[in-house]
C-alpha cells in the first residue's frame, strides 16, 4: 500500500505530500504521524501540500484532525504552501480550517515552528507583546 | 447544448477517484480552463465520488465535454450510483447535514463550486446528481 514519509528533523516531523491524496492515505498519514510524535517526542509537525491539487472536505478535515492531535501530544503543526486556487475552493466550499497554523512556505513554516518551539521552552516568556 | 465528447468511467474503488480526476483534469486543460475553476470542479468531483462510494457503494460518472456557444465550453459530469438513496434531498443540501460521521459539507458546498447542480434520488433506487462547471464562469 502506498505511504506517505514522514522525516524526522531534530524537534520536528517533514512531511512533502507529492501524490494525489485519496481517503485511505490521508488517513494513513494521520495515524503515522500521530505515532511518530509520541515515538520521537517531537514539537513540531511541517505538511507541505505546494504539490496537492485538491483539498476536499474529506482531506481538509484530515489536516485540521492532526492539528489538533499534534496539539494535545504538545506539537503544533503548520501546513506550508497551499496553492491559491486550493485555498479559494476551500472558502467557497465553507471549510473551517480551525486549529491550522498556515504559512506561505517551508522556510516560513520552519520559523513559525521554531518560534513556537522557544516560546514553550520559556515559560512566563510566552507572549510577544509583553508589556511592561 | 451540444456534447463534444463523452466518457463513461467506472467507480469501484477509492483509487479510481484518482483516475476520474486525472481524466476529468486532461478534459479541463484541453478546453483551457483557469486554474480555480479546475480546482473548484476537482474539489467538487472529488466531494461526489467519496458519496457515490460510501452511500453508494460505487457507481459511474458520465464525463462529457458541453458547448453552449463558440465560447462557452464547459465540463459536466453526472454521477450515478444504485445505491439506498437520499430520504430527504432537501435537508441533504443543507450545510452541516450529515448521516455519515462527515462534516456534512459535500452537497451543499459542491454545490457552491459548480455552476449547474441537479439532484435526483429514489429511495432504494438510487441517486443521480449532474454537475456543470463553465470554462469561465
Amino acid at each position: 500500500m502506498d505511504k506517505i514519509p514522514i522525516l524526522k528533523m531534530g524537534p520536528f516531523l517533514l512531511v512533502t505530500v507529492q501524490v494525489d491524496l485519496y481517503d485511505r492515505l490521508a488517513l494513513g498519514l494521520e495515524s503515522d504521524l500521530v505515532a511518530m510524535i509520541n515515538k520521537h517526542e517531537s514539537k513540531g509537525v511541517l505538511i507541505d501540500i505546494s504539490s496537492v491539487n485538491i483539498v476536499d472536505s474529506f482531506m481538509g478535515r484530515i489536516l485540521g484532525n492532526i492539528a489538533q492531535m499534534s496539539r494535545i501530544l504538545d506539537a503544533h503543526t503548520v501546513v506550508v504552501g497551499m496553492q491559491p486556487a486550493v485555498a479559494i475552493t476551500l472558502i467557497e466550499l465553507g471549510l473551517p480550517m480551525t486549529g491550522v497554523h498556515t504559512s506561505l512556505n517551508v522556510e516560513k513554516g520552519m520559523e513559525l515552528l521554531k518560534e513556537k518551539l522557544l516560546d514553550t521552552d520559556e515559560p512566563g516568556n510566552n507572549s510577544h507583546d509583553n508589556s511592561e | 447544448m451540444t456534447i463534444l465528447n463523452k466518457e463513461t468511467i467506472n467507480i469501484q474503488k477509492e483509487q479510481d477517484a484518482v483516475f476520474l480526476r486525472n481524466r476529468v483534469t486532461e478534459y479541463a486543460v484541453k478546453i483551457k480552463m483557469g486554474l480555480v475553476n479546475q480546482t473548484k470542479l476537482l474539489t467538487a468531483a472529488s466531494e461526489l465520488v467519496r458519496n457515490m462510494l460510501r452511500y453508494g457503494g460505487g457507481g459511474q460518472v458520465l464525463c462529457e465535454v458541453v458547448s453552449a456557444s463558440l465560447l462557452q465550453t464547459g465540463i459536466r459530469l453526472t454521477f450515478s450510483d444504485k445505491g439506498p438513496g437520499i430520504k430527504d434531498i432537501d435537508a441533504a443540501m443543507k450545510d452541516g447535514f450529515s448521516t455519515g460521521k462527515s462534516l456534512g459539507l459535500g452537497l451543499p458546498g459542491t454545490k457552491r463550486l459548480v455552476n449547474q447542480f441537479e439532484i435526483t434520488s429514489r429511495p432504494g433506487k438510487g441517486t443521480t446528481i449532474m454537475i456543470l462547471k463553465w470554462k469561465n464562469g
